[in-house]
């Protein structure tokens, strides 16, 4: 745990009146798992989208690996190392799972029109190479013999691991996962977590979790940011945030510390 | 509408013995064998009851039986999928020979006879410019109703650059059939058909870098106004600022045709000059064939490569494809260049075939004309666009009239069917979406989306600039 991976400055998102994030100071240490948590309604959808690109923040910066990113689009993010996945599944629908995977793929391949045309050797090559490194990866996230069935006509959990197998095909360095167990049952949660801390052990990602199930957040979680109406109210390790009083009354409402 | 008329249809054939369980126990051959014999049963018996009958229409079914029928993608010769390949070069034969047999072709029932080689000719180069279209709308789903300004683009390519039109000049690289003492820039039509096409992909690109940001409906506008606008600039172009550049209202009259030369046609056997040929418009037709082959070919080789799935993804969802490390405006653009690009070839050389360019070939109605094309046949899917092309420009030339013509004789009535055309069109087109919506020979992608709804809620906020990611760049 050397550096700073991600780095984000004084953070401000407005939508017309409504302040969505409030000036969040906020730091994902380089192989480390953060989770960023807080009620319905408390910004961490629009923060993520932030880091991603998605949203264009109103004020601060947000810097990736040393280098300022803020307004770069969508697509430059995932080509300097941040994989995400959707709070509500955004497969490509009609593709099959492995070209969903080589979809994700498209920043790592090279191959442009004419060369695609021609179809030189090496584009062959890369394809063929690309096909093989998509199935290790549907493989890896569990997807074993699933490779062509079309991304709608996979089940509930396989669309969930099929998002996870994709943002994984852009070779982050960080992955940024939207309440990945939502809607899963305790077992595939549990399943899950296990899952995310593999993939650190594994590949050295760091994960950036927006998460409800507090299970799964204080499982895994080296740190654990709480955002709450758009504001960072406390942050630390999770023992700590589990004591914090401001996070309490947050979750559970005012007199709730004192009774 | 559509699935109750499926269920009474399955309703009548279990009442004959033959529920729908049965018929799927059944090996895929043998359904195929059982739907074809039906249906050209069907048409024999038409053209019998019509009164134009000729042994040919057997050949013909023959011929349809043998394609359809075996399964002829498993056909494998030493271990290599020859078979696949079959059914196309088969079709391609039968196309290639057609001005051949042509005239011992039966008539259609009520649609007269078989479409002459002239018409052939337009529906080639319509085939060309719908798979050119089907790259925007198929592929990228980007609605495009301004595509007729690539076809105008590609037709005053070849206008300027092989015509009289700029008498000042004198220039001629390979161009046949030339007058003595003739004026102008003639290029060979060789060279004029990649130019027009990399002119017009330059033309995409530059309409789609302001447009493209859009989606949606807006992008639709406005493309729909560029459209407007290419038309206008050709009827205007006569005075651009004191210079000629499209001679107005009348047109860039005559543009050269196409051929070799007097060198290739004795040593090559290539035609010297294709204005010159006894069976002119048979050789105009098989050059459409090449040109419609290598469009073929390369939108088959993209559907498959990383920018063809690219333009899948965009279709399916933007905002992922952007989260994916799709450069959304870059990859769209490409898809816009490489439509625009055939339909500029396309364009180019219908102006070689007519001799002319005239910019009352380029209204508004000719993009909505070439977008029914590729609805009618199935998005996204090469052959059923080239299906949808041909049986529309089919219409569209000679169908109507035949069909008005017959309803005419037989009921002594006086409708000239011609004249409503877009309201015949559009009446197929409501059939289609109605009974059909993936077009008749659909993508297998594109079917399940239409049937049972599409799902793309947009999440960029488009005033923050969001939508815009190369915006920024």
């Amino acid at each position: 745990m050397s550096g700073v991976l991600l780095e984000t400055h004084a953070l401000r998102k407005e939508f017309g009146g409504l302040v969505a994030n409030h000036d969040v100071d906020f730091v994902v240490p380089e192989g480390s798992i953060v989770s960023l948590i807080g009620p319905n309604g408390a910004g961490k959808t629009t923060f993520f989208n932030m880091l991603t690109g998605v949203y264009k923040p109103t004020a601060g910066r947000v810097f990736f690996a040393g280098e300022d990113m803020t307004g770069k689009p969508p697509h430059a993010y995932t080509q300097r190392g941040i994989g995400r996945t959707f709070q509500n599944i955004r497969l490509f629908q009609n593709m099959t799972a492995l070209e969903n995977v080589l979809v994700g793929m498209h920043t790592r391949l090279k191959g442009n029109l004419f060369e695609a045309i021609l179809r030189t050797p090496r584009v062959r090559r890369e394809e063929t190479a690309a096909r093989d490194r998509a199935r290790e990866l549907l493989d890896f996230c569990g997807l074993h013999r699933r490779a062509e069935i079309v991304g709608r006509n996979l089940s509930y959990g396989d669309q969930r691991r099929l998002e996870v197998a994709r943002a994984l095909a852009t070779q982050p360095k960080l992955l940024l996962l939207d309440e990945p167990t939502a809607g899963m049952n305790p077992q595939e949660t549990a399943e899950f977590t296990e899952f995310v801390a593999v993939l650190r052990a594994e590949r050295g990602l760091a994960v950036l979790l927006i998460e409800h199930d507090m299970r799964v957040v204080m499982g895994v979680s080296d740190r654990v940011t709480v955002l709450d109406y758009g504001e960072k109210i406390a942050e630390g390790t999770p023992v700590e945030i589990q004591k914090d009083e401001r996070v309490i009354e947050a979750y559970l409402g005012s007199g709730a510390v004192s009774a | 509408m559509r699935r109750r008329l499926g269920e009474s249809w399955w309703r009548a054939l279990s009442g004959a013995g033959l529920d729908q369980q049965r018929w799927r126990s059944w090996p895929a051959w043998t359904r195929r064998a059982i739907k074809a014999t039906v249906a050209l049963v069907a048409g024999l018996v038409l053209i019998a009851l019509f009164g134009v009958w000729s042994s040919s229409a057997l050949a013909i079914a023959a011929a349809v039986l043998v394609l359809v029928v075996p399964s002829w993608d498993r056909l494998r010769v030493g271990g290599r999928p020859v078979g696949k390949w079959i059914p196309g070069l088969a079709v391609l034969g039968i196309a290639v020979a057609y001005p051949y047999y042509l005239d011992s072709m039966p008539q259609m029932p009520v649609f007269g006879p078989f479409p002459a080689v002239s018409t052939m000719v337009v529906m080639a180069i319509f085939a060309m410019m719908a798979i050119g279209l089907n790259f925007v709308v198929g592929y990228a789903g980007l609605l495009d109703l301004g595509y007729v300004a690539f076809y105008a683009m590609g037709a005053y390519m070849a206008a300027w650059f092989a015509s009289d039109q700029f008498s000042n000049k004198h220039i001629n690289l390979g161009a046949v059939g030339l007058f003595p003492g003739w004026a102008g820039i003639h290029l060979t039509i060789w060279l004029v058909l990649p130019m027009a096409g990399i002119a017009t992909a330059i033309v995409g690109v530059i309409i789609g870098l302001p447009t493209l940001r859009l989606r949606g409906d807006y992008l639709a506008i406005v493309t729909l106004g560029f459209g407007e606008i290419m038309p206008q600039v050709a009827q205007n172009g006569n005075d651009l600022f004191g210079f000629n550049l499209t001679n107005g209202t009348g047109g860039i009259t005559p543009v050269d045709g196409p051929g070799f030369g007097n060198w290739a046609q004795a040593n090559l056997h290539l035609l010297a000059n294709y204005l010159n040929a006894g069976n002119f418009d048979a050789v105009f037709f098989w050059t459409a064939l090449v040109l419609v082959l290598i469009a073929v070919f390369c939108s088959s080789r993209l559907r498959d490569s990383r920018l063809g799935r690219a333009w899948v993804a965009i279709r399916e969802d933007e905002t992922a494809a952007a989260a994916m490390g799709i450069p959304l405006m870059r990859t769209k653009t490409w898809a816009y260049a490489t439509g625009a690009f055939f339909g500029g070839v396309a364009g180019a050389y219908y102006a070689s075939y007519r001799s002319g360019t005239f910019p009352d070939d380029f209204k508004f109605n000719i993009s909505v004309f070439i977008l029914c094309m590729v609805i009618l046949g199935g998005m996204g899917n090469i052959w059923g666009v080239i299906f949808g092309a041909c049986f529309l420009a089919y219409l569209n030339q000679e169908g109507l009239a035949n069909t008005g013509a017959w309803i005419n004789a037989h009921f002594h009535s006086n409708i000239q069917v011609p004249n409503y055309e877009f309201g015949i069109y559009g009446v197929i087109i409501v059939l289609v979406m109605l009974f059909r919506p993936e077009g008749l020979i659909p993508s297998s992608r594109n079917a399940a989306e239409l049937h049972e709804g599409v799902h793309d809620e947009p999440l960029y906020d488009v005033q923050q600039g969001g939508g815009l990611p190369e915006a920024a760049a």
